[in-house]
C-alpha cells in the first residue's frame, strides 16, 4: 500500500504486508476484544461523534464496531498496519465510500450532532464542510488558479472575479504556496513538483473553507523536505481546522497530532494523547507496533 | 571454487542461448513489419502506376469557324433550329484544316470521331449562350475521344488495346506533332459528376455525396454514441440489463455491414417510406454501423480517466454530474474523438450497406442537398472498376487514390487531435 514512502525509511525494514502475531502462543486476534478500546476515545462536545461504526465490503467486515469522538480543532492521527481499516474509517467521515457499490456503513456517525449518513442529507454540502487530501497528489490537469478556484466556483462562493482572486490568494497563502506560484498562476498544475502539488491540493481543499480536513497519507509520495513543509502546514492549520490524518509514519504522527488512534484488523485498539501512545502505550498490540515488532 | 566456476560456465552458456533467442525474436518482429510495409508499398505502387494517368486529360484545341451554312443554323435563339443543326461539321472542318488528306465522306467521319461525344454539344451551348458568335472563328478546347486518349497515354502499354484505325493513329500522331492534341491536368475529374464517357466522368459528385453522407453520420452517431458511453460508464447501475446491453453493443460491432444495409432498406425505406439513393438514408445506415465503434472507444476513454481525478473533484464537493461534465468528459475527449474519427473513416470506405439502399445508381448530377440522389466514393470506384470501357480502369484507380487521400487525412487528423488534446496527470 505504501511502499515508496521516503518519510518512513527508518521503518523500511518492517514487513508491511504481513501482520505477525505478537508471540507464538497468543495470535493478535485474541488480544483485541470487539468494541473494546483502551485509553480515552471520548471527549466533551466533539466535532464528530462516531458510535458502533461497522463497514462492510460485500461480505467482508472491514471495520468492526468502532466508537470514537473527534474533538474540535484537534489533530488526530490514525495509525496501524496496512489493511487495518484506518483509510476506510477516514473515508466514512465525508462519505467518500459512497461511490463504491459494495460498501455499506452501519452505526451512528454525526458531525455537530447531524447524522452524516442521513439519506436526506446532501453529500455535496457535507463535503464542502469536510474536505479531503489524498495519498497521491491529484491536481486537476488545469491551471494552478483553476485548481484552487474550482471548489468556490461550483459552490458559488464568489460572485465577482475579485472575490475569487482573493479566495485563491488566501488559500495559496495558507498552504504556504503563494510565494512560489504567484507569478505563474496560469501554469498547468501537473507541471509542479510532487510536494508543491500536494500543497496545492491542500489549498484546493481549504478554498471552500471547510471545518474539517481529512488527510489520507498526505506525505507518502513526497520526499523528506516536502514532507517537512506539509507537516509544518498541518501544525499551522490545526488552529482553525479539525484535522484527521492517516499516516504510516509514526514520527509524523508524533510530530503533528494531539491524539493518536491505533487500528488493528478493523478494530480500534487504543486512543490516547499522542505523547502517551508513544511513550507509555497501554495495549500490548500498540506497544508491539510502535516498537517495530510488526508492521 | 570449482563449483563456482562451473556455475559461471552454466550461466554463460545459458546466456548465449538467451541472446540467440532474443535475436531471433527481434528478427521475427522485423520480418513481420517488413511484410506489412512491403505489401502496403506494392499496393500503393500498383494503384499509383495504374491510376496516375487518370489525372491526365487529352485535349484537342481547334480554331472552329462557326459558319451558319455548314451548321444549317441561322438563328441560335431558335430552339427548333438548335436541335436540328449540325454542330459536328465545324469541328470536322477545323480538323481538316490540319489534316487536308482526309476528304472523302468516310474519312471525314473517322476524323470527327477523334473528338469526344460531347464536343458538338459544347458548340451548341456556346452559341445558345452567345448568339452573337455565329459566323465568327473561335479557339475551342475539346476533350479527345476516350480511344484517342488511350492511344496518346498508353500506346506502349500492352495492357491497353488501341482501338483506333491505322489511319486515325497516323492523324493523331500528326496532330500531336502540331500541338493540336495535348495533355494536361484532368480538372474534369474534380469538377463533374459521373458520365458514360470516361473522358467526361468526374468524381466530384461522389465526393460531395460522401461528404453529405458523412455529415449525417457524424451528426447522429457522435452525440448518440458519446451519450450512450457516458451513461453506461458513469450512471448505469451494474446489473444484468447493463451487462446485456454491453454484450449486444459488442455484438453489433461485429455484425457484417451488409446487414445494416438490409435493416436500412427494410426500416428507413420500407417502413418509414424515405427516398432511395439519398445521403440522409445512407448517413443513417452508416451511423448505425459506426455507433458501436464510438460507444466502445468512448467507454475505454472514460475508463482511462484516473480515479484520483474523480476523487479530487468529489472531495471538494462536486456532484456526480459536475465530476462528469467538468473532469471526466474533457479528459476523455481525445480518446472519444479518436475513436469517432476512426469510426467515420471506416464508414467513409463502406460500400456494402449503401448498395442495398440504392446509392449505387448512375448519377450524373452533383448532389446539392441531403435529399438529392447521390453516390459515394467507394461505390463510384466499384462502378468504374466494373465498367467495360478501358478509360474507366485508370479512373477507378484515380478514385482509389482520392479515397485514400481522404482516409489518410482523417487518420492524420485523429492522431493530431490526440496529440493536441492529450494532457498529462
Amino acid at each position: 500500500m505504501n511502499t515508496m514512502n521516503p518519510a518512513v525509511t527508518s521503518e523500511a525494514d518492517m514487513p508491511e504486508e504481513t501482520i505477525a502475531p505478537v508471540d507464538e502462543d497468543k495470535p493478535a486476534e485474541t488480544l483485541v476484544e470487539e468494541g473494546k478500546t483502551v485509553g480515552d476515545p471520548f471527549s466533551e462536545n466533539p466535532k464528530f461523534k462516531l458510535r458502533n461504526v461497522e463497514v462492510f465490503y460485500g461480505q467482508d467486515r472491514a471495520i468492526k464496531n468502532i466508537s470514537l469522538d473527534i474533538g474540535r480543532n484537534e489533530v488526530i492521527a490514525f495509525i496501524g498496519p496496512s489493511g487495518c481499516g484506518k483509510s476506510t474509517f477516514l473515508r466514512c467521515l465525508n462519505r467518500m465510500n459512497d461511490s463504491i457499490d459494495i460498501c455499506r456503513v452501519k452505526g451512528q456517525l454525526s458531525i455537530d450532532d447531524h447524522d452524516i449518513y442521513d439519506p436526506k442529507r446532501d453529500v455535496v454540502e457535507l463535503r464542502a464542510r469536510v474536505g479531503m487530501v489524498f495519498q497521491k497528489p491529484n491536481p486537476f490537469p488545469k491551471s494552478i488558479y483553476d485548481n484552487v478556484a474550482y471548489g468556490p466556483r461550483i459552490h458559488g462562493l464568489a460572485n465577482r472575479k475579485s472575490d475569487l482572486d482573493e479566495i485563491v490568494e488566501n488559500s495559496l497563502r495558507k498552504a504556504g504556496l503563494w510565494d512560489e506560484v504567484k507569478d505563474r498562476l496560469d501554469a498547468v498544475a501537473t507541471g509542479m513538483s510532487g510536494g508543491q502539488q500536494q500543497r496545492l491540493c491542500i489549498a484546493r481543499a481549504i478554498a471552500v473553507s471547510p471545518e474539517v480536513i481529512l488527510m489520507d497519507e498526505p506525505c507518502s509520495a513526497l520526499d523528506p523536505i516536502a514532507t517537512a513543509k506539509v507537516e509544518e502546514l498541518i501544525s499551522e492549520m490545526s488552529e482553525s481546522y479539525t484535522i484527521v490524518i492517516v499516516t504510516h509514519s509514526m514520527q509524523q504522527a508524533a510530530r503533528v497530532s494531539h491524539r493518536t488512534a491505533y487500528f488493528h484488523l478493523g478494530h480500534l485498539v487504543e486512543v490516547n494523547e499522542t505523547t502517551k501512545v508513544f511513550t507509555a502505550p497501554e495495549h500490548e498490540l500498540t506497544e508491539s507496533y510502535i516498537t517495530g515488532r510488526f508492521g | 571454487m570449482t563449483d563456482q566456476r562451473s556455475q559461471a560456465e552454466i550461466v554463460r552458456n545459458s546466456l548465449k542461448r538467451r541472446y540467440r533467442k532474443e535475436r531471433r525474436f527481434r528478427l521475427y518482429g522485423m520480418l513481420a513489419i517488413f511484410i506489412a510495409l512491403a505489401s502496403l508499398a506494392i499496393l500503393f505502387a500498383d494503384i499509383i502506376s495504374k491510376g496516375h494517368t487518370g489525372f491526365v486529360k487529352t485535349t484537342i484545341t481547334l480554331d472552329v469557324t462557326l459558319d451558319s451554312e455548314t451548321m444549317y443554323l441561322d438563328d441560335p435563339t431558335d430552339e427548333d433550329q438548335l436541335s436540328m443543326a449540325d454542330f459536328v461539321a465545324p469541328i470536322i472542318a477545323a480538323l481538316q484544316a490540319h489534316i487536308p488528306e482526309a476528304d472523302s465522306a468516310g474519312e471525314k467521319r473517322e476524323l470527327g470521331r477523334l473528338i469526344g461525344t460531347y464536343g458538338a454539344s459544347e458548340i451548341r451551348d456556346l452559341l445558345k449562350d452567345n448568339p452573337g458568335l455565329l459566323n465568327t472563328t473561335q479557339t475551342m478546347e475539346f476533350l479527345a475521344h476516350d480511344r484517342v486518349s488511350t492511344y496518346v497515354k498508353h500506346a506502349d502499354n500492352p495492357r491497353y488495346s488501341v482501338k483506333l484505325s491505322d489511319q486515325q493513329q497516323r492523324w493523331v500522331d500528326q496532330l500531336q506533332a502540331k500541338g493540336v492534341i495535348d495533355t494536361g491536368f484532368n480538372d474534369v475529374l474534380f469538377s463533374r459528376g459521373d458520365s458514360r464517357e470516361p473522358a467526361n466522368a468526374g468524381i466530384l459528385g461522389a465526393i460531395v455525396g460522401s461528404l453529405l453522407t458523412m455529415l449525417v453520420t457524424l451528426a447522429i452517431a457522435f452525440p448518440v454514441g458519446i451519450a450512450a458511453a457516458v451513461y453506461l460508464e458513469e450512471f448505469a447501475p451494474q446489473n444484468r440489463i447493463t451487462d446485456f446491453i454491453e454484450v449486444n453493443i459488442n455484438n453489433l460491432a461485429a455484425v457484417p455491414s451488409i446487414i445494416f444495409g438490409l435493416l436500412g432498406l427494410a426500416v428507413f425505406i420500407g417502413l418509414f417510406g424515405m427516398p432511395r439513393s439519398v445521403p440522409v438514408v445512407g448517413g443513417m445506415v452508416l451511423a448505425l454501423m459506426t455507433l458501436p465503434t464510438i460507444i466502445i472507444s468512448g467507454r475505454a476513454a472514460i475508463k482511462s480517466v484516473p480515479p484520483s481525478i474523480r476523487e479530487a473533484a468529489e472531495g471538494v464537493g462536486a456532484s456526480k454530474m459536475q465530476v462528469v461534465l467538468h473532469h471526466v468528459i474533457p479528459l476523455a475527449m481525445p480518446g472519444m474523438l479518436t475513436g469517432s474519427i476512426i469510426g467515420m473513416a471506416q464508414a467513409l470506405g463502406e460500400t456494402a450497406p449503401l448498395l442495398l439502399i440504392g446509392m449505387v445508381a448512375f448519377i450524373v448530377d452533383v448532389p446539392s442537398g441531403f435529399l438529392d440522389s447521390a453516390t459515394v466514393l467507394p461505390v463510384q470506384i466499384y462502378l468504374w472498376a466494373s465498367s467495360s470501357e478501358q478509360g474507366f480502369i485508370e479512373l477507378a484507380s484515380a478514385g482509389i487514390m482520392v479515397l485514400l487521400t481522404f482516409m489518410i487525412t482523417m487518420n492524420a487528423l485523429a492522431i493530431w487531435l490526440r496529440k493536441r488534446l492529450e494532457r498529462r496527470w
